[in-house]
């Protein structure tokens, strides 16, 4: 079931909180959406559910558009909203049950319904506890439980592991990762290891209009633009090293990082991999090689660059 | 109609999950109690058969007791965020509404059920007036709906139950004695229209046993305006 986003606007006022944006997210891709706080990531996310009435523009899920039939769209979508509301004083048995009738699951379904969702989200020791008396991070699992009951096509987490602990943060993104494959999933992080580990397509969104798109590693070479090399040799005059090393085939630029050893940073033309030859180039002048990295430039100098 | 049902019931069993129920129960019991046997102008002292004294404190009792059970319907679910999480489940706000209505009314007809002794009793020690009985429970079950639809108003304007509780108050103490006093110090036209405002003056009509269609179509349409208050006023929300 694909999502169609087209000339989103959302203004609250006079203030525009999603400004103009157009995306589409296609079945079995679990896209990741960034942004700082306030960037209009909820926003969006409220008005694909249809809880948010759009100011402009239209979303389309599969052929259904949320704003002539909000019906037919929320049938097809399974929604984790931000604080994830849940009735606290219901127990959780009770609430799925609730929450399944209301997505009109059948009654003879219903049951077995339940029993599987607690089952696949790990609430068999708690199900019948009150919600209120369930730790943040099983409150999550109810929360995901619910927006999974009917099996949605669509499936939309708002900051879906907050508050959670690392194993289960890891548990959350497997199974998140499991349902992804056969359906569509938007979620939204803070964190960006989780964005990345997680999400096949990340969308950066600042001040209400997308600033980047793509996957993790496309983010990272659009914005480092080239492959960055950092090696450090002992035992050589780094003025001879300096010469040697722009002669290796490859090797665009040759930087010094300290005057003094031979550091240096080497700027590498796309597709080549000059490492070899640098390893040979130091066994023949009998250099010591300390150090050899690749530079990575992480998703976070992506995610402030872009949105400072 | 399978919606609301499924609120209701939800609703119905908050109710009675929380204490909510049984205060609201045992209270009211013991109020319309106390004056109808016990206390200033109950039964022995009339010495008639006659349910007067209880539809008159049951005629105050639900007015306060009213808002203090619809205080919560909306309010809360606009606080903890669980309205977001009804409007994207497959259910219209109407329905919502319907349901919340629909469980209050619920709880007060088991009220009103529970008070069924009493009329029992009373007939039994004299010669009562059984349809102006059942016309005045008509009437105290239609005068709850323009209460609660007064109520669910209130709860959907403010997130704060406290806040929801007064307004729904402020409000029907407009209908429930202001208009009337008003009417008393103003003649022809306005007299006339504050009467026709005032609950009292329906409800009365319909306690001695006369059911007109205009005392119907009072209550109800207060109803009608309340709950279509709310579902603006939630509608507003989304945009």
């Amino acid at each position: 079931m694909d999502i169609v986003i087209s000339d989103f606007t959302k203004k609250y006022g006079a203030q525009r909180a999603v400004d103009n944006i157009s995306f589409t997210v296609k079945t079995g891709e679990i896209l990741g959406f960034l942004g700082p706080n306030g960037a209009g990531k909820t926003t969006t996310m409220k008005a694909i559910t249809t809880y948010l009435k759009p100011t402009d523009g239209d979303i389309m899920v599969g052929k259904y558009s949320v704003s002539r039939q909000p019906e037919a769209v929320k049938k097809l979508i399974g929604y984790l909203p931000e604080n994830n509301p849940l009735y606290t004083e219901m127990p959780v048995v009770d609430y799925l049950l609730f929450v399944g009738e209301l997505q009109g699951i059948a009654k003879q379904d219903l049951d077995n319904r339940v029993l599987e969702m607690i089952d696949i989200c790990g609430l068999e020791g708690e199900k019948h506890k009150k919600i209120s008396e369930l730790s943040k991070g099983y409150k999550q699992r109810v929360g995901l439980a619910q927006a999974l009951i009917h099996n949605p096509q669509v499936l939309i987490l708002d900051e879906p592991t907050t508050g959670l602990d690392p194993n289960q943060i890891v548990e959350i993104r497997e199974l998140i990762k499991k349902i992804g494959r056969e359906k569509t999933v938007i979620l939204s992080s803070h964190i960006l290891a989780e964005v990345e580990a997680t999400c096949d397509r990340i969308i950066i969104i600042n001040k209400g209009k997308i600033v980047a798109d793509g996957s993790a590693n496309e983010l990272r070479k659009k914005l480092s633009g080239k492959n960055i090399l950092r090696i450090s040799l002992e035992d050589a005059d780094p003025n001879e090293a300096f010469e040697a090393l722009k002669t290796v085939s490859g090797v665009e630029v040759v930087d010094f990082l300290t005057m003094k050893e031979s550091k240096f940073e080497l700027q590498i033309d796309d597709g080549v991999n000059p490492c070899r030859d640098i390893f040979q180039l130091c066994v023949d002048r009998k250099w010591v090689l300390t150090e050899m990295t690749p530079v990575e430039t992480k998703l976070e100098d992506v995610f402030r660059t872009l949105t400072m | 109609m399978k919606n609301i049902w499924i609120i209701t019931k939800k609703e119905l069993s908050g109710f009675f999950d929380s204490l909510m129920a049984y205060i609201m129960l045992i209270a009211f019991l013991g109020f319309s109690g106390l004056f109808t046997w016990l206390y200033l102008a109950d039964i022995f002292l009339i010495n008639q058969a006659s349910m007067m004294a209880f539809f008159a404190v049951a005629f105050w009792t639900l007015f306060f007791f009213i808002p203090a059970m619809t205080m919560k319907s909306l309010a809360e679910e606009n606080r903890t965020g669980t309205l977001e999480f009804l409007l994207t489940k497959p259910i219209s706000i109407t329905q919502l509404i319907a349901g919340k209505f629909l469980a209050t009314l619920l709880l007060i007809v088991i009220a009103l059920v529970l008070t069924l002794p009493y009329y029992i009793t009373i007939a039994s020690i004299g010669q009562i007036d059984h349809g102006a009985v059942w016309c005045g429970y008509f009437g105290l079950i239609l005068m709850s709906c323009a209460y609660i639809g007064i109520g669910v108003f209130a709860s959907s304007i403010s997130n704060n139950q406290i806040v929801a509780f007064l307004t729904a108050l402020v409000i029907g103490i407009f209908f429930h004695f202001l208009f009337g006093l008003l009417s008393s110090q103003f003649t022809g036209f306005f007299s006339s229209l504050f009467n026709y405002l005032d609950a009292g003056y329906h409800f009365e009509s319909m306690a001695r046993g006369v059911i007109d269609s205009k005392d119907v179509v009072y209550f109800l349409s207060i109803a009608f305006l309340g709950l279509t208050g709310a579902k603006i006023s939630i509608e507003k929300k989304q945009l």
